[in-house]
């Protein structure tokens, strides 16, 4: 259930903005879900709705968005690029469990499908970021 | 915008004490003076965490022999007990293969650790660092503000070179420094001594070379009764640990 670590640092965040701006009330929030994070969006979204109950009276009336983001891999030694989708398959259970909870570490268990090398970057669908946040003052 | 962050703050609070083991240098014995604190301060009854942040190389697991211990998935992840330690590491995550890391990476895999880690209440947090000023030790000092650092070094000028720097930069930035530990001495010098009173920094004494330390790796029951670990231990009773 690491889904909830998660849910409960971007209700804490979106808490922590609304602060910052003076915001009342928050009505929207959107939330950008990495490909690699592989995240249970059934879970990540109970989980956001429970935190909701517990956090006060600004996100009574909430509404999430959530949007999932393809990955985008770059070999920094050939340039190639590809998604995690396209390797997925080829990872064991365990491997792709540890790249759940520490995306980094696709780094240890994958090598760019054409040179071969471990140095690649993650240019995009990493994990969880707050996209944006609507509310009133 | 960057979420974990905005969790830290609640992971750690019910953290009495956070303690950094630290140097500028590698192989001076951080991750044996870590695990020794730890190993010390779990026989003392309080209850300790270990947090290895050598995400390049790991080595806590295994002074403290972790085999077929893991996290357990509960509302993030709560770490293992070994030997009555709260034990996290990069390790479980990446199988113990070759990690190459690139600077930014390491700085989310911290962030990403110090946000989905579950410690509870704990007395004391102690965190293996890899050597030198890397993002390891801008980030612990980013995330966790009220951490004290205990800083190792041997006897070498090689060694005090690089931890004058260390030093220096705690100084500079008014981190509380607990004292300098001078391990595997082979003889009497007062060297490092000197330099770490000339910076006003507590010289804490020396843990002389033990021979009979390997075959006590892995062996957390073993180590304790090792003489380095009884020299660790009258240094660590200089600063009430």
């Amino acid at each position: 259930m690491h889904e909830w670590a998660l849910a409960e640092s971007v209700i804490l965040s979106a808490l922590e903005a609304a602060k910052k701006e003076h915001l009342k009330t928050i009505t929207d929030i959107t939330v950008q879900i990495g490909e690699l994070q592989q995240i249970e969006r059934d879970i990540f979204q109970f989980a956001l709705k429970e935190m909701v109950t517990s956090s006060g009276s600004k996100l009574k009336n909430v509404t999430f968005h959530l949007k999932t983001e393809k990955s985008t891999l770059t070999c920094t030694s050939c340039g190639h690029t590809w998604k995690f989708s396209d390797m997925k398959k080829k990872l064991s259970e365990q491997e792709s469990e540890s790249i759940h909870f520490i995306p980094e570490v696709l780094f240890v268990h994958a090598r760019c499908p054409k040179c071969g090398s471990p140095d690649f970057e993650i240019t995009k669908g990493r994990g969880v970021t707050l996209s944006t946040i609507k509310g009133k003052r | 915008m960057e979420p974990r962050t905005s969790v830290i703050e609640k992971r750690l609070k019910s953290i009495k004490r956070i303690i950094t083991v630290a140097s500028g240098k590698g192989g001076v014995g951080k991750s044996l003076v870590a695990s020794g604190l730890a190993l010390h301060l779990a026989t003392k009854s309080h209850k300790v965490g270990l947090l290895d942040l050598d995400v390049y190389g790991p080595s806590s697991h295994i002074i403290l022999g972790v085999t077929t211990e893991y996290p357990v998935e509960e509302k993030g992840l709560i770490p293992p007990n070994v030997q009555g330690i709260s034990f996290m590491s990069i390790v479980f995550f990446t199988q113990d293969k070759p990690s190459p890391f690139r600077g930014n990476d390491i700085s989310n895999i911290i962030l990403e650790l110090l946000a989905i880690t579950q410690w509870g209440p704990l007395d004391y947090l102690i965190i293996d660092m890899p050597p030198g000023l890397g993002e390891e030790t801008l980030d612990v000092m980013k995330y966790m503000k009220h951490s004290e650092f205990l800083v190792v070094t041997t006897s070498s000028k090689v060694a005090m070179g690089s931890v004058s720097k260390l030093l220096k930069i705690l100084i500079e930035l008014k981190k509380p420094i607990l004292g300098v530990v001078e391990n595997m001495t082979m003889k009497n010098t007062s060297y490092i001594e000197h330099e770490v009173q000339k910076l006003k920094v507590p010289y804490l004494g020396k843990i002389p070379f033990d021979n009979t330390l390997e075959d006590a790796i892995g062996h957390p029951d073993l180590l304790l009764k090792t003489p380095a670990m009884k020299h660790l231990v009258s240094v660590l009773k200089k600063i009430n640990l």
